[in-house]
């Protein structure tokens, strides 16, 4: 069993015991535990059930790279799946489950996969498609479906919060092991401004677990003392419990911070994604010991064997009482040694080399421990836990010499760097054949805008294992990274690191080498996917040669671990079974982030009142008080009616038009976009930007004017107002006044360079209202003031500046309701105190404010056209009948060129007319005008569309604008629009006019 | 002028730094060949500060200029002042081609204060606040998380931030978050 050593445990605080639960029983373990740790403490080693078979699984590593414990962590806001308990810092109180098991993790039904692993081979999903349809929908979506995901999805809302943070450096080292904090020193002492960033609690890496001296001190002292050296440095900064999560063009990083994961009681934010620019950046990030692939590997049990000692030294745990060790290497051997000295038993080192190992093997003989040399695991006895193993003959087929009881084995494969974000920006990688492993070719880096080298590596991240090289790497390559970014300070001598000489390892990729198809098929070598040796030989039988191919045939690599572990043994069985050399198959795409991060953390601040900006007039509040059902206009919210109590939404709109036809309506108009034009050209540019006329238009004049784009499409439209002979105000629409604005912009800076016209945009700048309705002069003259707003005084199409009451206003006389109106800017911080005087001296004409649903509904009985409704694009000024609104004396517009196109003269346009139906109901939204026969797709025959389709108040009936075939010539016949429930409804073509059609209410 | 409000009514926050809404301030939207010497002497007259170079800020007497974009400055002065130095500007520049535009009410104006500013600008603008590449004097148009702010340096160690009015709002919930206990980073400021 696993258990708590009595001494031991370097991260511990013994002095602190944590309670926490796994599937609801209570458990105990130290401060400084990991969940994985403090599991295994608990003699708890099943920790989850494989994804594809349902196969008992146990930890198997010790950080970031564990593909088994996996677990569904905390409850309600605080809930969230595929945590690896290897990564997860125990805290009072912490409540995991494990995942993919029913109904228990001990007693799992699904694991009846297992039994049936012959039925569900590499590429089992993609063969399904090969089957009759049926059987897809009937037979495999469901079992599919049944054992999808891992975890189980949060249901309900995030309770954290998550943050961004900004940070510029001359020097990211990421990676705080001895390599990184070298690095780090290097590039600090050279006068760099370095950040330092380590993904776990802890600096130093494994150095302090696998031994050696640095400069004669004791490895672990030397980080002690270089920690301290860096807190010292004003311009070193040290962040631990953050990952460099990936490597971005132009020295882009993302750091991902886990703030409070540790102590989820503690106020503040869960996690901080730093996004950071750096001028150079070092990857310290150190290598993954490889698993061996033999029968059995996956059974719990079975760990690696850096992972097994790190149990030992840093947490004071052990995996069981009688391991045995098998490797391919010599670093498999510390394991050993560190177990004995922990006094556990070690039955055995079962070394595939026939020469064996070189002085740490002699050290391990040393210490009582049987070496077997040139041998292998035939296959792990056990089921959900290690009992023994069966040793045979590496070289050979897998014939049982022995069998040795245990109750954990060790295994190394060998090291691979973690080459992760090196590669993320495009750095290339060699294959090393004495370490048998892909490393970083430095003279392939990636390459910033300069095409010079930005990514660094440093320490066993660049492939050397040795203390020695690691220091001299690492130290290099920090002052390297410094001098690049033109740091001038010279570092202090690198240290010189001493570790035990190592003999060769050998490549060993299945054990025993010649292992038939039944030892192959329980081969393990992607734990999280269920991916066997068998499945790989497979795929390359099937015709899958590369390896990117592969990997998503067999799903190597594709779970939530990447690949970690599986990798580099996935592709050499590849390239074994292709008869290549490994670097010919060559690795899949490494892409960030290097482990998976919190969707709360992209997200950042952004959630609940910060979701998205809002974007408020100075009247919103007033609209929010008196029971606004709004409606969102770009970032806006506009309401869309005031509905009373009682009264539904129809209902309001209704009342708020017979109001506003009868008496008079207010209406918070603040949103249009309001552009000034200035300058000696400003009338030229504009004659450019409209297709009608505006050079001509008289100060203290308003034209409503069309905007085109190159294409000959209307894309805005709004009343100009001439302010002064150089100075125009532009209204837009209320979602185009950004774009306008950039339109002008774009034209003035990249085209007309030369013209002499500034614009700006003043949108905000104004709270403007609009009084619309019989009685709206009396309302403005019940005001008082000095402005003159009578007929006379300020006539249709006209706009005036003056006081109005105590107010700074400028009205303009133009409507789009087709009632008397005047459109009243205020400055913006002046509005709410105009909108409330308004009302107030309203009130004996009974005031009340209207809706942007009114507004569409009073411009639809008017036939004046909606940006948006009656355009979509592809809509012309010519299909709406406005050739009015054309000028034919210029020489050029944006649009006319277009314009006088074929297709765009063409008289087969759908063009404009008004409908109404006739039995007086409403037209559905969208509803087209159906024509005889089908197309090719058998899909109904169309001549037309409705554009505006409202019930009328005024006119007590359904109202409608719509483009069709023929436009105003098809005045008088009587055509059919389809409806939701299928039927058609009739209606007759005429006039879009619908209301005072020759504008004598407005102009009085 | 009693009907004028900010935006905001001077809404205040006290996180690990302090949030505010300043009130109502004048500004004044000047674009123009800014090489010019009658751009140079206007608004030497309107605020007593110089014309500022590329991403600064300069201030005078009377008020302080904003660099916005090549041929555009912010001409900052008091709320009551803003229409008669729109009138002085635009007195002062008649023949020379120019627009000079009061945007006073188009905004809002926000002050950063305490020893954690910088970290919590740091959280929601992607700038470079170190005090060797951000100081007083330095001027930023950039954003504030999803939408565009201008942000500068004051000699007392806070910050202002202007945004648009109409997001005066949004741009005040993102700071006081970004500023609420328990977020501080210790980056800026230990």
């Amino acid at each position: 069993m696993s258990t708590r050593l009595s001494t031991g445990g370097r991260l511990l605080n013994r002095s602190k015991q944590v309670s926490f639960t796994f599937n609801g029983k209570q458990m105990a373990g130290y401060e400084g535990d990991t969940l994985a740790s403090a599991l295994l403490a608990n003699d708890q080693m099943l920790m989850g059930r494989s994804f594809k078979y349902h196969r008992p699984r146990g930890v198997v590593a010790s950080g970031a790279e564990e593909p088994n414990a996996l677990v569904n962590l905390g409850q309600g806001g605080k809930f969230e799946p595929n945590q690896r308990a290897t990564t997860t810092e125990l805290f009072n109180g912490l409540s995991a489950t494990s995942q993919n098991h029913w109904p228990s993790l001990e007693m799992d039904v699904g694991v009846v996969n297992n039994y049936a692993a012959r039925f569900l081979p590499a590429g089992f999903y993609y063969k399904t498609f090969m089957a009759p349809a049926a059987a897809w929908k009937h037979v495999f979506e469901p079992i599919v479906r049944q054992s999808a995901g891992l975890g189980k999805a949060p249901k309900d809302r995030d309770a954290d919060r998550y943050e961004h943070f900004y940070a510029f450096f001359d020097v990211v080292v990421v990676g705080g092991g001895i390599a990184g904090l070298q690095a780090a020193k290097a590039a600090g002492e050279a006068g760099a401004k370095v950040l330092l960033m380590e993904q776990t609690a802890h600096w130093g890496g494994r150095a302090a677990v696998d031994g050696g001296t640095v400069d004669g001190q004791e490895a672990a002292d030397y980080i002690d003392a270089t920690v301290a050296a860096l807190e010292a440095m004003d311009n070193v900064t040290l962040r631990n419990r953050m990952m460099g999560a990936g490597v971005y063009d132009h020295g882009y990083v993302l750091g991902y911070e886990r703030i409070t994961d540790h102590a989820p009681l503690l106020d503040g934010p869960r996690h901080r994604l730093w996004r950071i620019r750096a001028k150079q950046i070092v990857t310290a990030t150190g290598a993954i010991e490889r698993p061996l692939s033999f029968a059995g590997n996956d059974i719990p049990g079975v760990m690696l064997a850096s992972a097994l000692r790190d149990y030992v030294v840093n947490f004071g745990v052990s995996a069981g009482d009688r391991t045995v060790v098998v490797t391919n290497n010599d670093d498999a051997y510390r394991t050993a040694i560190a177990l004995k000295k922990a006094g556990l038993e070690v039955p055995a080192v079962i070394d595939a080399r026939p020469a064996g190992g070189g002085a740490l093997m002699e050290e391990a003989k040393n210490h009582g421990i049987r070496v077997e040399v040139g041998k292998a695991i035939a296959k792990v006895k056990g089921g959900k836990r290690v009992t023994g193993v069966a040793l045979c003959a590496q070289a050979g087929e897998g014939a049982v010499l022995e069998e040795l009881s245990c109750d954990a084995v060790a295994m190394s494969g060998g090291w691979s760097p973690v080459v992760h974000l090196w590669s993320h920006c495009g750095g290339k990688l060699i294959w090393d054949e004495a370490q048998a492993h892909f490393r970083p070719d430095t003279s392939r880096a990636p390459t910033s805008h300069d095409g010079k080298p930005f990514v660094a590596t440093a320490g066993s991240a660049s492939g050397p294992l040795g203390l020695a090289e690691v220091l001299a790497d690492a130290h290099a390559a920090g002052a390297a990274a410094a001098a690049a970014t033109g740091a001038e300070g010279a570092a202090s001598a690198a240290p010189t690191g001493e570790s035990t000489a190592e003999a060769a390892m050998q490549a060993v990729w299945l054990m025993p080498q010649g292992a038939g198809p039944k030892l192959r098929m329980k081969a393990w070598l992607d734990y999280q996917n269920d991916v066997k040796v068998s499945d790989v030989r497979l795929a390359a039988q099937e015709g899958y040669e590369s390896v990117e191919h592969t990997k998503r045939y067999t799903t190597l690599g594709m779970a939530t671990d990447q690949g970690k572990l599986s990798n580099i043994n996935g592709l050499a069985v590849l390239s074994d079974a292709l008869n290549q050399p490994i670097p010919a198959t060559g690795t899949t795409t490494f892409r960030p982030p290097y482990t998976p991060i919190s969707m709360g953390a992209i997200a950042g601040e952004a959630r609940d009142e910060v979701f998205q900006p809002l974007r408020r007039t100075p009247i919103h509040d007033w609209h929010e008080a008196n029971g606004a059902f709004f409606e969102p206009v770009g970032h806006w919210r506009r309401p869309y009616c005031f509905p009373r109590t009682g009264e539904s939404h129809a209902e309001a709109v209704t009342r708020e038009i017979r109001q506003t036809r009868d008496s008079v309506g207010l209406l918070d108009a603040s949103t249009l976009g309001k552009i000034i034009v200035k300058g000696p050209d400003a009338g030229k540019f504009l004659d450019m930007m409209y297709t009608n006329m505006m050079s001509t238009l008289k100060p203290g004049k308003c034209r409503y004017g069309l905007m085109c784009n190159e294409n000959g499409f209307l894309i805005d439209d709004g009343v100009v107002a001439r302010i002064d002979d150089e100075t125009f105000l532009c209204h837009t629409t209320t979602g185009g006044a950004d774009r306008i604005h950039g339109w002008m912009e774009d034209w003035l800076q990249c085209e007309w360079w030369d013209w002499k016209v500034y614009t700006a945009n003043v949108t905000e700048q104004y709270a403007q209202i609009a009084v619309v309705g019989p009685n709206a002069r009396k309302v403005i003259e019940k005001l008082g003031g000095e402005m003159d707003v009578s007929k006379e005084g300020l006539a249709f199409m006209e706009w005036k500046d003056g006081k109005i009451g105590a107010f700074d206003a400028r009205a303009y006389r133009i409507s789009f309701s087709g009632e008397l109106s005047y459109e009243i800017a205020v400055p913006a911080s002046q509005g709410r105190a105009f909108w409330d005087a308004l009302l107030d001296a309203g009130k004996e004409f009974n005031i009340m404010p209207y809706g942007t649903e009114a507004l569409h509904v009073m411009r639809a009985e008017k036939g004046f056209i909606m940006i948006g409704d009656e355009t979509d694009g592809t809509v012309i000024p010519q299909d709406l009948n406005m050739q009015w609104a054309i000028s034919k004396k210029k020489e050029d517009f944006l649009g006319k060129r277009a314009q006088a196109r074929d297709h765009m003269a063409s008289e087969d346009r759908w063009k404009l007319a008004g409908f109404e139906t006739l039995d007086g109901s409403v037209i559905p939204d969208g509803a087209y005008i159906v024509a005889d026969g089908s197309n090719a797709n058998n899909q109904r025959n169309v001549q037309g569309r409705v554009t505006s389709t409202y019930y009328s108040p005024t006119l007590d009936r359904g109202i409608a604008m719509g483009l069709i075939h023929g436009g105003m010539k098809r005045l008088g016949d009587v055509v059919a629009f389809n409806k939701v429930d299928g039927g058609t409804v009739e209606a007759k073509v005429i006039d879009p006019v619908f209301y005072d059609k020759d504008g004598e209410k407005q102009n009085v | 002028m009693s009907n004028a409000v900010s935006a905001l009514s001077g809404a205040k926050s006290q996180g690990f730094a302090t949030v505010e809404e300043t009130g109502l301030r004048g500004m004044i939207t000047l674009r123009g060949d800014l090489a010019s010497a009658e751009i140079a002497s206007a608004v030497k007259a309107a605020t007593g500060a110089e014309v500022p170079a590329q991403r600064k800020v300069s201030v005078g007497d009377k008020g302080a200029v904003a660099w916005m974009s090549p041929d555009e400055l912010l001409v900052i002065v008091a709320y009551d002042d803003a229409l008669s130095v729109t009138a002085q500007l635009t007195e002062a520049l008649a023949g020379v081609h120019s627009a000079v535009t009061n945007v006073s009410d188009a905004r809002a104006v926000f002050r950063i204060s305490g020893d954690a500013s910088r970290d919590v600008l740091a959280k929601v603008a992607p700038v470079d606040f170190a005090s060797d590449a951000f100081g007083v004097g330095d001027m930023r148009r950039t954003r504030i998380s999803q939408v565009a702010a201008a942000i500068w340096g004051n000699e007392d160690g806070s910050f202002e931030v202007i945004c648009f009015r109409s997001v005066a709002q949004y741009v005040f919930d993102v700071l006081r978050i970004s500023a609420a206990e328990g977020g501080e980073v210790g980056f800026y400021a230990d």
